[in-house]
């Protein structure tokens, strides 16, 4: 019976000994044989920026989008390569979006892709009220340092996260939840993590507010004076180039990290997505409106020569009002400060201006940006049909059927000149400053212009930046999805490749989503 | 001569194997014991299902034989490119068998088998990389057999019986690689069924030349399970009529495949036994797995496997020590139906090799503790499934899911063998 025993010990031992074998690769991820840091370490990496940086998209910040954040990405594809400290997010409260602050919403939720009667559109979520409250105040520290709104000059500012400041726009709600004090700075919350490594992707706002505002703000060319800058303003490129070089230099004495440009925010589909030309037209509409135009010009000449301009000039001045319509797309009036030599304050749009995605497409229909022909505009019409003259409060009727698009609604020729001029600065000192730290610089802008252009192919198909359909971007049309975070998450990972001689793994793009659908709009 | 030393410790060490596809080759802890041989082996009521033409030469008037392994099966994924991995945390599966034969007379015996030839239980990481073509499954059929054996003449017999199956799926896997809901959640599909009934057949034959030599061949027929009205549970759908899944019922075909097996064993002396089996699998019936959603809103789901038909070949050793034990050890290759650019995570099997071992203890002269094992080694594979299909028609995309794949399988069992 002894040999028996030992016979089923062996056979225990042998058993168990196999049972603990578990499949072991070759190289393995989990045993760090994979892949390599190069010249870089990841184990405390922290990412300071803006609603991009946050993982914000669908105009708010919500806990699966703050999880597709880029450097949460990044931080899971680092985790692979070394062992971390982990990447801790400032996570708010639900999936719906919206801030609370005392109680009242101060912020609204998301958007979410509902079918309507018209087909889908993007909405705002109804299915709950927001559950994140501002005063509730998150202890740590965290690796996402992305805050949305941020201008650059609002990361050494000491007290934008106090949330005493928010009522009174001082201060920032999203980092009044997280900042470690009331007089602390991002960046001093940033630098007191002591990172090993950082992405920094700050800007955008700094011409954003200006260009979603449909340019009602001012270029603050040549004023370093931050504390004067209304919200929708353009921040002077000097002191842009100031501020940013003070936040990478602090950054960088002890890290090694990226840099990000700004991408001309006019390529995203907030701008792209209405076209300028929606005035379709049959020949008979067409026609009416060259008539009324022509109109306009006659009488507006008229009036002129009645207070003695000479006929030749007056006609000259008159013939930019008698616009021409086609049978098909038409491009849509906008109103312009009236000046002397456009006195009625309104034109055609030119080519290359924009129409802001939130424009009122209802009263696009309904004449707004064309000629709102109402009863009295068309008795005047008749009357000068009719080879009559009308007088001075009939013509100002006439005018008056004139329904430019508003200066918010729109970006003109030269409000576009500012964004990209100052676009172009940021920028220009974003690479300088990558270039005497001697870090890394993601151009995302030629990233952008690359989605607006191509597009760019994943193993599901191809990214583009066209709205709800394309997959880059969210339906805020501003900030982008999961998948177009994933986009900018490996653009960074090819740069720390080739800069820090590290063989960081990509994200898997196609496994990244893009809209959220709902019907819970109501 | 080395090598030749190291195959040799090899193949005492013993082994068996753990199929391809789904099948699970586990009937009988002695025919386990020497890498599942049996077709031509006549040891103890194991014949049932080895070939039953063998029942009538067991010595004994009623032969009992009954045995349950417990499977430890694992299998470990990673995707370089993407830094992705993972890892199966499968439930133990517990295979088992019962068979009994009853001799009328001399020339003929009876018997009844119950045993379960195929199953696949797999579980990876909710939500993994692959999650759009499995999160877990569990198959399971049960095959209840009546028997009966006849001996033509002193060297040949022949036998065989009808085959009851039970099977039962439970598969889950997520919609496709993004769809969540409002909260982030991965949207899923569990596809249920239990208690489908099928019928099949199988057959042998046993032949002995000399005293010294068995031949056997043996035919289990291909069972098609028809799974009519199982239950589809949609989860974590969004609410839009974009994506109008709801819960409704489903039909599907799994093949379980014909096996044909032949064989010779060999008895060089009271001590030493040889045994080979060649088994020919006809997985080539396993062309797509198709499920037909009852709702006709939702779209059904065509999964081409395309399985091609594959050999095993298994060798066995036996060495009765005295009258109390009895060694035994095996070896046995095991050819993958899986064809490349068909592996889907589902059943990632590739070529194995397949070490079992075991021993008979006999406690009276009635009863045998019977015990094998079995380890399976898988050589670390880099594959994909590329019939994954992203887009709806005529803008379908192929995304192939790629990975290095390692899978491991450990099988310890235990029977007993009763002869009155």
């Amino acid at each position: 019976m002894t040999t028996m025993k030992n016979y089923f010990k062996y056979v225990a031992i042998l058993a168990l000994g196999i049972v603990s074998c578990e499949p072991e690769l070759e190289n393995a991820i989990e045993d760090g044989e994979v892949y390599s840091n190069g010249s870089a370490d990841f184990s405390n990496y922290v990412a300071i920026g803006n609603s991009l940086t946050a993982g914000y998209a669908d105009g708010a910040l919500y806990i699966s989008g703050q999880e597709n954040s880029f450097p949460n990405i990044l931080a899971s594809k680092f985790a692979a390569v070394q062992e971390t400290d982990g990447f801790t997010q400032p996570l708010v409260n639900d999936n719906f979006g919206g801030l609370l602050l005392g109680g009242n919403q101060i912020v609204d939720t998301r958007f979410v892709l509902a079918v309507g009667a018209n087909g889908p559109r993007p909405a705002r979520y109804r299915g709950a009220s927001p559950t994140t409250e501002i005063t509730n105040k998150l202890t740590g520290s965290f690796n996402n340092m992305g805050v949305p709104g941020a201008k650059s000059y609002h990361l050494v500012a000491p007290g934008y996260g106090n949330v005493a400041g928010v009522p009174v726009g001082t201060a920032n709600p999203y980092f009044a939840r997280f900042s470690s004090a009331d007089n602390a700075t991002v960046l001093g919350d940033a630098l007191a993590q002591e990172p090993t490594f950082f992405t920094l992707w700050i800007g955008n706002n700094d011409v954003l507010g200006y260009a979603s505002s449909g340019g009602t703000g001012e270029y603050q060319l040549g004023n370093t004076d931050f504390t004067s800058y209304g919200e929708n303003d353009i921040t002077d490129p000097t002191a842009f180039s100031m501020v940013y070089g003070q936040i990478a230099g602090a950054l960088a004495q002890s890290a090694e990290g990226v840099l990000l440009t700004i991408p001309d925010v006019t390529l995203s589909p907030y701008f792209t997505t209405v076209p300028n030309n929606a005035l379709v037209l049959d020949a008979a509409t067409a026609g009416q409106l060259t008539g009324y135009f022509q109109a306009v010009a006659g009488v507006f000449a008229g009036g002129l020569m009645a207070q003695g301009v000479p006929a030749e000039q007056a006609q000259a001045l008159a013939s930019q009002y008698a616009i021409t319509f086609n049978e098909g797309p038409n491009r849509f009036l906008i109103d312009v400060p009236a000046t002397q030599t456009n006195p009625l304050g309104f034109r055609q749009m030119t080519q290359e201006e924009l129409l802001l995605l939130t424009i009122d497409q209802g009263a696009l229909a309904g004449g707004y940006g064309s000629v709102q022909f109402t009863q009295a505009v068309g008795e005047v019409v008749a009357i000068l049909q009719a080879g009559g003259t009308p007088t001075a409060e009939q013509a100002q009727i006439l005018f008056g059927g004139v329904s430019g698009i508003d200066d918010k609604d729109a970006l003109d020729s030269e409000e576009l000149l500012y964004i990209r001029q100052a676009t172009n600065l940021f920028n220009d000192a974003i690479a300088a400053n990558a270039e005497t730290l001697g870090l890394g610089l993601v151009e995302i802008d030629a990233v952008l212009n690359q989605l607006n252009t191509q597009g760019i192919p994943f193993d599901g198909g191809i990214i583009t930046s066209d709205f709800v359909t394309g997959g880059a971007f969210s339906l805020d049309g501003v900030h982008l999805t999961p998948r177009g975070y994933a986009v900018v998450a490996n653009e960074i990972i090819a740069e720390i490749n080739a800069t820090y001689e590290a063989s960081v793994p990509k994200a898997d793009v196609g496994a990244y989503g893009t809209v959220t659908l709902s019907q819970d709009v109501q | 001569m080395k090598k030749l030393f190291l195959l040799g410790l090899l193949i005492l060490a013993g082994a068996t194997t753990y199929a391809g596809g789904y099948r699970v080759s586990l009937q009988g802890q002695r025919g386990l014991a020497m890498g599942h041989t049996g077709v031509a082996v006549v040891n103890n009521a194991e014949l049932a299902f080895f070939n039953p033409a063998g029942l009538v030469f067991l010595e004994d008037k009623i032969n009992v034989a009954v045995g349950v392994s417990a499977v430890f099966s694992d299998v470990v994924y990673q995707n370089d490119e993407f830094g992705q991995m993972s890892r199966t945390d499968s439930p133990v599966g517990t295979p088992f068998y019962a068979y009994f034969s009853y001799k009328l007379s001399d020339k003929f015996s009876l018997g009844l088998a119950a045993y379960t030839p195929y199953g696949s239980s797999v579980k990876w990481d909710k939500d993994w990389a692959g999650s759009h073509l499995v999160n877990d499954i569990e198959l399971a059929a049960i095959y209840v057999q009546a028997l009966a054996s006849y001996k033509i003449t002193d060297n040949l017999s022949v036998g065989g019986g009808p085959i009851y199956v039970s099977g039962s799926v439970n598969f889950n896997r997520n919609l496709n690689r993004t769809l969540t809901d409002l909260e982030g959640e991965r949207a899923n599909v569990t596809v249920d069924a239990s208690g489908v009934s099928a019928f099949g057949w199988s057959a042998g034959a046993m032949w002995s030349p000399v005293d010294s030599l068995r031949i056997g061949v043996n035919y289990r027929s291909e069972i098609l399970v028809e799974a009519e009205g199982g239950e589809a549970d949609f989860e974590n759908i969004p609410n839009s009529p974009l994506t109008p899944f709801s819960d409704t019922q489903f039909d599907a075909t799994l093949p379980l495949p014909a096996e044909l097996t032949v064989g010779a064993s060999y008895q060089l002396n009271d001590q030493w036994l040889f045994a080979f089996d060649y088994n020919r699998t006809f997985w080539g019936v396993y062309e797509s797995l198709d499920v037909d959603f009852a709702n006709p809103n939702i779209p059904d789901s065509s999964n081409p496997r395309e399985y091609e038909d594959s050999s095993i070949y298994r060798f066995g050793l036996q060495y009765t020590a005295n009258e109390t034990f009895t060694l035994r050890a095996g070896y046995y290759f095991d050819e993958s139906p899986v064809q490349s650019g068909y592996f889907a995570p589902e059943t990632p099997r590739n070529d194995s090799n397949n070490f079992t071992g075991g021993l008979t203890v006999n406690v009276s002269d009635r009863v045998a503790i019977d015990a094998a094992f079995l380890y399976s080694r898988f050589k670390e594979i880099d594959e994909s499934y590329d019939y994954y299909v992203e887009g709806t028609p005529p803008n379908e995309v192929a995304v192939p899911f790629k990975g290095t794949y390692k899978s491991s399988a450990f099988i310890p069992g235990l029977g007993v063998t009763i002869k009155i």
